[in-house]
């Protein structure tokens, strides 16, 4: 069979199982748009900026557990994909990003919109590709997909130049791919996990800390099993949440410079540390020196380099999370004794002391909103069971304090790399994903000017999400930072002068609600969620509301700033 | 604290931009290379790179294991506490001024280099060794006015059989 380069790759992208993908085209990508309008089968998204492109496939990715992709031209529309990529990058989140390159004969040359995009992007994919001839093209499609989730997963990226996605070739399948030098080990040393099975019975204080490596190797129902059989509470990463139920006794809240106090002191004081799929990022630890000092550390993780990189760790586990936790269960049953709860309830009351003494909390009086109180509605409201994608700052932050995650993939934020402009084209991506889902977009005044272009994308593709804007008046996570320790100079903070979001969403197409008082935060969450279509929900918020606890950069996670 | 030094042997896919992958490793996370040396091997498609890197001990496992981790990196052999013959190739040009020469003739013969060039005013003298034989003549030479060194930096293989 006859095929042209741009026919492959709609071919191979289909054969890897993936139904949506979000692009935008340009003249480098024409032949790949002109193959894909004549094929049947994969569905394209047509996005308002190439970075919304690229965060969409990610919460595609996320929501749907697959590997998402973007499609986009040369030059600037290569580029403007390099924010989405990095960010996916920090995540661990497999991506396929194709952009297109000028003709093979012109590369090197300054040609019109031409840039190096395998060399701006090296350090920040999983792997990059030049395709320099047709030959090569389907089976380095079928490497990409493969690299992107197996592994550590991440996003890769293939440039694709013009005259090759227009030459035509006799088709044939691809080979199994095998690669010399990627053969990630996903079988856990049994040695070490019996080491931890022996470190867990003999444990008075220990605590699960889970990460997006639990959420990304499912293992979900693995940390909840073990943390029940032994009753070792459970904390998470920002991007762990939803690997433990935010419901169950045993939840401890996020862990880290937002993290509840209960989890920092956790931390303070276990003398045995079980962490899954983290890399113990330096929002999570604080000051390293101070970190869980009276514990032996456990470390399950599949790549490597995670371990011993910012933290000693007595026992490294190299492998996958699931079968490493699968493995430590077994093991435990195996066992005659099926004690491991040792005199548990010493360590939980002493928890349940902290969790009772100080709480996350806020004061809602009948004046003025308090952000929390809209996050905590919300989740009344849709019954915790919404997808939730966030920008970044304190929204984000009160996102992951007040709305309890009781599953896996249903919090989707730009983690590691805090890219505000992320939660908007996040929700129309894992819409996309889950047509059936409700997804929500907890969004900030400052972040989701940044993206809002994409309001046009959920409009056309019927992408229904609903948006859910804090509005403060200010970059507020900064403004918070100038308050605590900048003597409250709030230099180029202010957000007052802004759009009217109300019109802005009438503008696109969508609906727009504004409230402003307490009494009407219910009423204005429930008429904006029934509400067909998609929905701009602006709540104007008590403007200075800082997000506790939090420990200072470098600070000792136990030492909080309270309320 | 403590900087060691360390050498690396490391084999990798012949592949356009697998030079910049590891260079861009090194620079992006901090870690500085001392020496490299690239060349083909016997295998097709496969190239070797020698690397000298000085840093502290617990960097250079993290170093190992980012190697490792990039795709286009098939095996990453650390010669430093192993077996190894190692090499340098430097070419020295010194003045030679006729009250010198002796002198020089006589070094080069000791340390069983070769001149490799002659002129008026200079010997160009080729040497071929350790590190160590490295520092020594070129410390021996340097009184009598060095004028340019060329060197490749090292290139290792371990003693043991095998091709690794
Ligand atoms: C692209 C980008 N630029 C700058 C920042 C730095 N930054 C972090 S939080 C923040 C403020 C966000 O303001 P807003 O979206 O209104 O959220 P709020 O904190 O007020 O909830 C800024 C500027 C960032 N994270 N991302
Ligand atoms: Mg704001």
């Amino acid at each position: 069979m006859k095929l042209t380069g741009g026919q492959i790759l709609i071919k191979m992208i289909k054969a890897e199982g993936v139904d949506t993908i979000f692009g935008y085209p340009g003249g480098a990508v024409i032949d790949i748009y002109d193959a894909l309008v004549k094929q049947n089968g994969l569905n394209h998204i047509l996005v308002r900026h190439e970075q919304g492109a690229v965060h969409a496939a990610d919460a595609y990715a996320r929501a749907n557990k697959s590997v998402g992709v973007a499609l986009v031209t040369s030059g600037p529309g290569a580029t403007n994909t390099v924010t989405g990529i990095a960010s996916a990058h920090s995540d661990s989140i497999p991506l396929v990003v194709f952009t297109g390159q000028v003709p093979t004969a012109l590369i090197g040359n300054d040609a019109f919109q031409e840039v190096d995009i395998v060399g701006i992007t090296r350090p920040c994919t999983k792997h990059n590709y030049l395709i320099k001839n047709v030959d090569k093209l389907a089976s380095t499609i079928k490497e990409a997909f493969h690299l992107a989730r197996s592994g550590r997963p991440g996003p890769v990226l293939i440039d694709l130049p013009k005259d090759i996605m227009q030459a035509q070739i006799d088709f044939t399948e691809p080979k199994e791919i095998s690669l010399k030098s990627y053969k990630p080990n996903y079988k856990p040393n049994k040695k070490q996990l019996n080491k931890v099975v022996d470190l867990i019975r003999r444990a008075k204080s220990p605590v699960i800390f889970a990460g997006g490596g639990v959420i990304l190797s499912r293992a979900s129902d693995q940390i909840t099993r073990l943390a029940k059989m032994a009753d070792i509470p459970v904390t998470a990463s920002l991007m762990g949440l939803g690997a433990f139920p935010g419901s169950h006794p045993l939840w401890l809240g996020m862990l880290g410079m937002h993290g509840t106090y209960r989890a920092n002191m956790s931390i303070g004081h276990c003398d045995l540390m079980i962490a899954a799929g983290v890399r113990f990022d330096d929002r999570v630890t604080g000051n390293i020196e101070k970190f869980a000092p009276e514990a032996k550390i456990v470390q399950i993780d599949i790549d490597p380099t995670s371990i011993h990189k910012n933290i000693e760790v007595q026992c490294p586990i190299v492998g996958d999370c699931k079968a490493a936790l699968e493995g430590i269960i077994q093991l435990m049953e195996d066992k005659d004794t099926n004690d491991y709860k040792n005199d548990r309830k010493v360590w939980l009351d002493r928890i349940e002391e902290w969790k009772s003494t100080t709480p996350l909390r806020y004061e809602q009086d009948n004046v003025v909103i308090k952000p929390q109180f809209v996050i905590e509605k919300l989740y009344e409201l849709t019954k915790g069971e919404a997808i939730i994608t966030t920008e970044v700052g304190q929204n984000q932050m009160w996102a992951a304090q007040y709305y309890h995650f009781d599953k896996p993939n249903h919090f989707i934020t730009s983690g590691g790399l805090g890219v505000m402009g992320f939660g908007l084209p996040a929700a129309i991506g894992a819409k996309a994903a889950c047509p059936d889902k409700l997804v929500v977009d907890i969004a900030g005044d400052g972040s989701i000017q940044m993206n809002i272009q994409e309001l046009m994308t959920a409009i056309e593709s019927k992408i229904d999400v609903k948006i859910v804007i804090l509005n403060n008046q200010y970059l507020g996570m900064v403004r918070q930072w100038q308050e605590l320790f900048y003597d409250k100079v709030y230099s180029s903070t202010n957000m007052e002068n802004a759009p009217d979001f109300v019109k802005l969403a009438e503008a696109y197409g969508a609906k727009g609600l504004r409230c402003t008082r307490p009494d009407e935060v219910e009423s204005t969450l429930s008429e904006g969620l029934e509400t067909e279509g998609t929905v701009v929900m602006e709540f104007a918020v008590d403007r200075e509301e800082s997000v506790y606890p939090m420990v200072p950069a470098g600070g000792a996670i136990t030492e909080m700033l309270l309320v | 604290m403590k900087t060691n030094s360390y050498l690396l042997s490391i084999l990798v896919d012949d592949e356009p931009g697998v030079l910049s992958r590891i260079a861009g490793l090194f620079s992006g996370r901090g870690f500085n290379i001392d020496s490299l040396s690239v060349a083909s091997t016997v295998e097709p498609d496969v190239s070797r790179i020698t690397m000298v890197t000085k840093c502290e001990p617990h960097i250079i496992e993290q170093i190992k294991k980012q190697l490792h981790k990039l795709i286009n990196v098939i095996t990453v052999n650390d010669l430093t506490d192993k077996k190894y013959v190692q090499r340098e190739l430097a070419l020295i040009k010194i003045n030679a001024r006729p009250e010198k020469k002796a002198d020089i003739l006589r070094i080069v013969d000791i340390f069983r280099c070769k001149i490799v060039d002659v002129g008026l005013s200079h010997y160009t003298i080729e040497v071929s060794g350790d590190s160590e034989k490295h520092d020594a003549i070129i410390s021996l030479l340097n009184p009598m006015g060095i004028i340019e060194i060329a060197s490749t930096g090292s290139i290792a293989l371990a003693r043991e059989n095998g091709k690794k």
